[in-house]
């Protein structure tokens, strides 16, 4: 892969994630402000010394988005971490080791596609105490049922392959078959569908946010900072567009990486069909 | 088989399920896919009320808090019937869900069904008359953007379209009111609809969250339609109807569309089974009485009933449109009738 090759948009998504990045890694060092600091008027409009204004509290928004990246950024990329390893190896056995295993493990992942996940998140936070921890798990957990149709499917290509039968016949077990001889093989495709889980990720969980079922106040989080500003909107003052813009642009951005990533994987694909 | 020496005693052995299959192809199928998505709803609410339960979490504690004496939470318990078996109240749920009865809503006191049956009706209504905008809009642009293929109006429309999938659903619904209700003064927000209310002030309305909910599923349904459409137009017995000299038109009715169809009525289907969950957020954005306010409302305050009822529903039609889907795709595809 040669740098010159990457096209403009996916330069546009590669800076856009790191900006994100940078924002949530050095967070207090960036934000001119403190997270839960009171700096004025309740929505004060954006001026030279703040930025895009003050929120519903008086706390200012561009040091609310900085340390929210923080929060989100983590949230989201945790639950998508958790959601593809489950995801994945639960896919990758059933994939290698077919029969009873497959079907039950097909038929459960079915069962729990057929409730829409938005529908499903609700049901199961009304009865969960809120914690972190729980809601990245929740994600996680209902995002892995979409992993791991699409595992199995690319799993299923890969374990018909001669080299697998061959690695199966000099008797080595399902743990091997799985980590080194299906995942290297099937690690292109996984890459670009994390990405869009990601970005998935980001949007439901903004979206829990903005219903108040995600990550709860006074910890910055872009979801929850519209719903925190929401009721400005009536008046005219824009103070919740700015955390929407900033999901929309994250998402856009990992979007554009992963769109680059799919025409890359599909050529090397049809390549290797052609072979 | 009315002939009686056709009738070959091996033939006779047979299963008559499987006579009856070979009969009736297509309508075995349609039966098939219903007992199937009964026994998904079955399972589902098996899921949605066994789930609950087994997850740690007690609505009498959280509701007590912290004046939470023992004495007052058994009390709580056997008030909304906490104490009975498991299986015992899973039963007496189903059997009152399958007559329409959800019970009563454990903060507020009043019927869940009542409130259910108003709110129903106002959801689908936005539900439906989004989705009669979406789908032709999403049709002809996907078609358009084939007829385009990688020319400058498909190329924007991409474009276009990748971005409309990146944003939240709240951002759009924000993005509209900030204009049109506020800056323009065109529309209206809150979104708040009432019995007696005329059918064109209702539109009137719900124009707002109407807009949010085709341009949040117009995206996606379009990019689906345009691969369905692609993969089509570039198959094999296109390219021979345009090489033995069929006119654009006469190819596409005679050969495109019928085998066109059924993959756009599948993603149809699919994207309609997403605005379901769409008119969640929408709601709660226009703060439109609909069901998933009072979906939303009622997990803020973990009202057990009313959450297992609106979760109930909410997937009773996201089943039923896949399973019209399914039915629909069969239909329209022959192939599909016979499956490997």
């Amino acid at each position: 892969m040669r740098l010159r090759e990457i096209p403009i948009t996916a330069w546009v998504g590669i800076f856009g994630i790191l900006l994100a990045i940078f924002c949530a890694l050095f967070a207090p060092w960036v934000a001119p402000y403190g997270e839960t600091e009171v700096v004025g008027g309740v929505w004060q409009e954006a001026d030279a010394q703040f930025f895009f204004g003050l929120d519903n509290l008086g706390r200012d928004i561009l040091s609310r988005l900085i340390f929210g990246a923080r929060t989100t950024l983590f949230v989201a990329f945790a639950a998508t971490l958790v959601s593809f390893s489950l995801g994945i190896v639960l896919s990758f056995i059933a994939a290698v080791s077919g029969g009873l295993i497959d079907t039950v493990f097909s038929r459960f992942n079915d069962l729990m596609m057929s409730i829409p996940t938005l529908i499903f998140a609700l049901v199961v936070l009304a009865v969960l105490p809120q914690h972190i921890l729980i809601l990245i798990l929740v994600m996680a957990v209902l995002d892995s049922t979409r992993v791991y149709r699409l595992g199995r499917a690319v799993a299923l290509d890969v374990a018909v392959m001669e080299f697998v039968e061959a690695a199966r016949l000099r008797g080595e077990g399902t743990a091997w078959i799985i980590f080194r001889e299906i995942l290297p093989n099937t690690l292109s495709p996984l890459l670009a569908e994390f990405g869009l889980r990601f970005a998935f990720a980001i949007l439901f969980l903004s979206t829990l946010s903005f219903l108040g079922l995600g990550i709860q106040p006074p910890t910055a989080d872009w979801g929850g900072m519209v719903k925190d500003n929401k009721d400005g909107i009536i008046f005219g003052i824009a103070a919740a567009l700015v955390p929407g813009s900033a999901i929309a642009a994250l998402c856009i951005c990992v979007n554009l990486v992963v769109d680059w990533l799919l025409k890359r994987t599909s050529s090397l694909k049809g390549g290797r069909g052609d072979a | 088989m009315s002939n009686p020496i056709e009738t070959k005693p091996a033939e006779a052995e047979r299963p008559p399920g499987l006579r009856w299959k070979a009969r009736f192809p297509l309508l075995s199928l349609i039966v098939e896919r219903l007992l199937l998505s009964i026994l998904l709803l079955f399972a589902v609410s098996v899921l949605i009320f066994g789930g609950v339960e087994a997850l740690p979490g007690d609505f009498a504690t959280t509701y007590l808090g912290q004046s939470a004496t023992p004495q007052a939470v058994a009390n709580i318990r056997s008030e909304l019937g906490l104490d009975r078996p498991l299986v015992t109240r899973y039963v007496s749920w189903l059997g009152g869900a399958l007559q329409g009865d959800f019970g009563t809503s454990w903060a507020s006191r009043n019927s869940v069904s009542e409130q259910v049956g108003r709110r129903l009706g106002n959801s689908l209504f936005l539900a439906g008359f989004a989705a009669l905008i979406a789908v032709p809009l999403a049709v002809g642009l996907g078609m358009l953007s084939v007829h385009f293929r990688n020319r400058m109006p498909d190329k924007i429309i991409n474009v276009l379209s990748l971005a409309a999938i990146s944003l939240p659903e709240f951002f759009i619904g924000y993005l509209l009111i900030l204009y049109f209700a506020v800056n323009f003064g065109i529309a209206t927000f809150p979104a708040t609809v009432y019995e007696g209310m005329g059918f064109l002030e209702r539109l009137q309305t719900i124009a707002l969250p109407t807009a949010t909910l085709v341009l949040v599923v117009l995206a996606h349904m379009m990019r689906m339609t345009r691969a369905a459409i692609l993969s089509v137009m570039s198959s094999a017995y296109m390219e021979t109807a345009e090489l033995k000299g069929l006119s654009a038109a006469r190819s596409i009715v005679k050969h495109a569309a019928p085998n066109a169809l059924a993959p756009i009525i599948n993603v149809v289907a699919l994207n309609l089974a997403y605005l379901v969950v769409g008119v969640v957020v929408v709601e709660v954005v226009f703060v439109y009485p609909g069901m998933g306010q009072y979906m939303v409302d009622a997990v803020t305050v973990r009202d057990m009933p009313v959450v297992q009822a609106c979760g109930l529903i909410f997937a009773a039609v996201y089943i039923l449109l896949n399973m019209l889907a399914d039915i629909l795709a069969i239909v329209a595809n022959p192939r599909l009738r016979h499956p490997r």
